[in-house]
């Protein structure tokens, strides 16, 4: 679909499958609460709160994240840092390493516990000022802040 | 920093230096304020229980608990000066590492509030070019501090830029004048730029201030009563004749465009009296202005891209105006810089060669999109409209026959598309990119490749099946987005624009040689 001649796409680290279920599953367990309570007021009949909630929950905070994974993606080189991203809305983005502004390494809470990071880097364009790469190693993020900026500093001299 | 983090260890987190810790007491100083509502809550709270001494244990709670997440996030901030960048790491939770290398560094601010002023403290920004404008604050550092710091920027930057400030200037000799509007033409453009707003105006003036007027404005029997005093029933005016009528009508209707026009008039000479567009070595000069004379000046490269538009009426005379798109921190009063309201298409292009954008000269290949990207906007509208129609068929009971009228919504938007589509095209050539749109307001746009922060390739669910793509150009200042490619078009499009991007950085584009 996309043209040969561009390098093969590096997948994010697996571990940002679990780190979105959970970060998922946090975020959406108010609505789950909020069926329960429903539920309990036994306005119709059993369950017609609660089950479709809990199905429609366990497939967006277990199957969806497995799927957002598989089509994310990154490659670094050629002087440019490349993220594909989205099935349904697919966005292929390249940003110059020319063209960055600063780069930001972000660990919320989740991430620090399964040791990944999100690369986020700024450029002076209107539309996609920020770039975000999330579910690197911590430590992979960094090296390729290291070699951005390594970037930056030799194209000028 | 703190034992309690896992994971692997950030390059800096031994290193870094804090902040300085009495920054602590102005931070706080300073969002008191910030607290009234949280202090309020928790007297109103502690108000309903029986024991008075509640209320000063409950604001001293809220004070304490500020100053304890002041405090940890003065722990958890850390920034480091490194051999190639400024480092600053912070969050409690939410880490935040940001690397900022010198070469991006624009400008160094040091500002002084009283309070920080009293301690021997100042807030240090490092500003770059980037688009979201969050970029780097040190609050609070010693003085002393904050000069090494900006020298140290200085001196790195020494060698690779040169200072940013734009000089103040004097009426030099070799400043050329590139355009200029006389009297006649400001009216021209007067003319052009009809507008009733001022019943707008009027009309929220009313509302706003109506308790000033001894009567109400709004009461139309008062008019009436009004009118019959000076001698005018509405009754007569009811028998008037059809002639008379249509008179009255067509005078108001007179009085109303004349008005229009004249306040188009008055508006555009109160802007652009005297206007004039000089080249200075140190960039573009604007002067303009009746009573209030503005002065603009923009360096020539911070020029990003050139918009050229034109209106349905003023096109068949000829005339454009031309705008540049500049850095985002030049727009503060104006989005785009104006550089010609009402120009000749070969005045335009005199001005834009000036700033480094050329005309197109036919090697652009300008392209039109392709037709199915408007049919696919259009199929989006259908499935609504059949729902809104079942809806009303259904639930309001309404016969089908009128209920096929709004089919006709269906042809008005595939008019507008069509529109749409017969005046879009984009385009490139070795130097710049090319984007025409706009069937009532013609807009084209050019850029330098060169200029380029981003691209993007996007394909919503449909595009993708039929492959189609749209191209997104990030451009400081503005975007530029061609629709209705082919996938391979647009891969091929990016990959030109690549190779002329990636030859260039941006520190070398954006500063004045």
């Amino acid at each position: 679909m996309i043209d040969d001649n561009l390098p093969e796409l590096t997948p994010l680290d697996p571990a940002f499958i679990t780190t979105s279920r959970i970060a998922t599953a946090l975020g959406l367990l108010p609505f789950v609460v909020g069926a329960g309570v429903l539920e309990f007021a036994q306005l119709l009949p059993p369950g017609s709160f609660l089950v479709p909630m809990l199905l429609v929950y366990a497939f967006v905070a277990y199957t969806v994240p497995a799927r957002k994974y598989r089509h994310w993606g990154y490659d670094m080189g050629m002087g440019r840092l490349r993220v594909v991203r989205g099935y349904m809305f697919y966005r292929d983005t390249f940003v110059p390493f020319g063209r960055i502004q600063h780069i930001d390494v972000d660990q919320g809470p989740i991430d620090r516990r399964y040791g990944l990071a999100t690369l986020t880097v700024h450029t002076a364009g209107n539309h996609n000022s920020t770039v975000t790469l999330p579910g690197l190693a911590h430590a992979d993020a960094l090296a390729m802040r290291e070699a951005i900026r390594a970037a930056i500093r030799q194209e000028l001299l | 920093m703190n034992q309690a983090i896992e994971g692997p260890i950030d390059v800096t987190e031994q290193e870094g230096e804090r902040l300085h810790i009495s920054g602590l007491f102005v931070a706080f100083i300073s969002g008191l304020p910030q607290l009234l509502f949280p202090l309020l809550a928790a007297v109103f709270g502690a108000r309903k229980s029986d024991n008075p001494a509640l209320i000063p244990i409950m604001i001293a709670v809220v004070l304490a608990l500020s100053l304890f997440f002041r405090w940890l996030t003065w722990l958890r901030f850390r920034y480091h000066v490194g051999d190639d960048d400024i480092r600053v790491e912070k969050g409690i939770l939410n880490r935040t590492a940001r690397s900022i290398p010198y070469e991006r560094i624009q400008d160094v601010s040091i500002q002084q509030k009283p309070l920080a002023r009293m301690l021997g403290l100042s807030e240090v920004k490092f500003e770059t070019g980037g688009g979201d404008g969050d970029d780097a604050k040190l609050s609070f550092v010693t003085l002393d501090e904050a000069n090494r710091l900006r020298a140290l920027v200085r001196s790195r930057k020494a060698g690779v830029a040169v200072a940013q400030d734009i000089p103040v200037m004097d009426e030099s000799e070799d400043a050329e004048t590139l355009f200029a509007m006389d009297g006649k033409r400001v009216f021209t453009l007067g003319l052009y730029s009809f507008s009733l707003v001022i019943f707008v105006v009027l009309g929220g003036f009313s509302q706003q201030f109506d308790f000033l007027l001894p009567f109400d404005f709004w009461d139309l029997k008062r008019w009436v009563g009004l009118a019959e005093d000076s001698g005018v029933r509405v009754s007569t005016l009811n028998g008037v004749s059809m002639a008379g009528q249509l008179t009255l009508a067509f005078g108001a209707f007179t009085s109303l465009i004349f008005i229009g026009f004249a306040s188009g008039v008055g508006r555009t000479f109160l802007r652009e009296h005297g206007f004039r567009l000089t080249q200075t070595p140190k960039g573009f000069r604007r002067r303009r202005g009746l009573f209030t004379l503005t002065d603009v000046v923009m360096p020539t490269h911070r020029v990003q891209a050139a918009v050229v538009q034109t209106g349905p009426i003023r096109k068949r005379s000829g005339w454009h105006s031309l705008k540049f798109v500049s850095l985002a921190q030049d727009s503060k009063e104006e989005s785009n810089y104006v550089a010609a309201p009402l120009a000749t298409l070969d005045e335009v292009w005199r001005i834009s060669q000036a700033a480094g954008i050329d005309a197109p000269d036919g090697d652009e290949a300008l392209r039109k999109g392709a037709v199915l990207h408007w049919m696919i906007q259009l199929a989006l509208f259908v499935p609504p409209l059949l729902i809104a129609m079942a809806a009303l068929l259904i639930f309001a009971d309404r016969p089908l026959a009128p209920l096929l009228f709004l089919l006709l919504l269906l042809v008005v938007a595939a008019c507008l598309f069509w529109c749409d589509w017969r005046k879009y095209r984009f385009g490139l050539d070795a130097q710049q990119l090319y984007l025409r749109r706009g069937w009532w307001q013609q807009k084209l746009m050019l850029t330098p490749q060169v200029k380029v922060q981003s691209i993007e390739i996007a394909q919503g669910p449909l595009a993708r099946r039929y492959g189609l793509a749209s191209l997104k150009f990030g451009i400081a200042g503005g975007t530029l987005e061609m629709v209705a490619l082919p996938l391979s078009t647009a891969l091929a499009i990016r990959k030109a624009v690549m190779e002329m991007v990636a030859a260039v950085d941006y520190s070398a584009i954006n500063q004045s040689r």
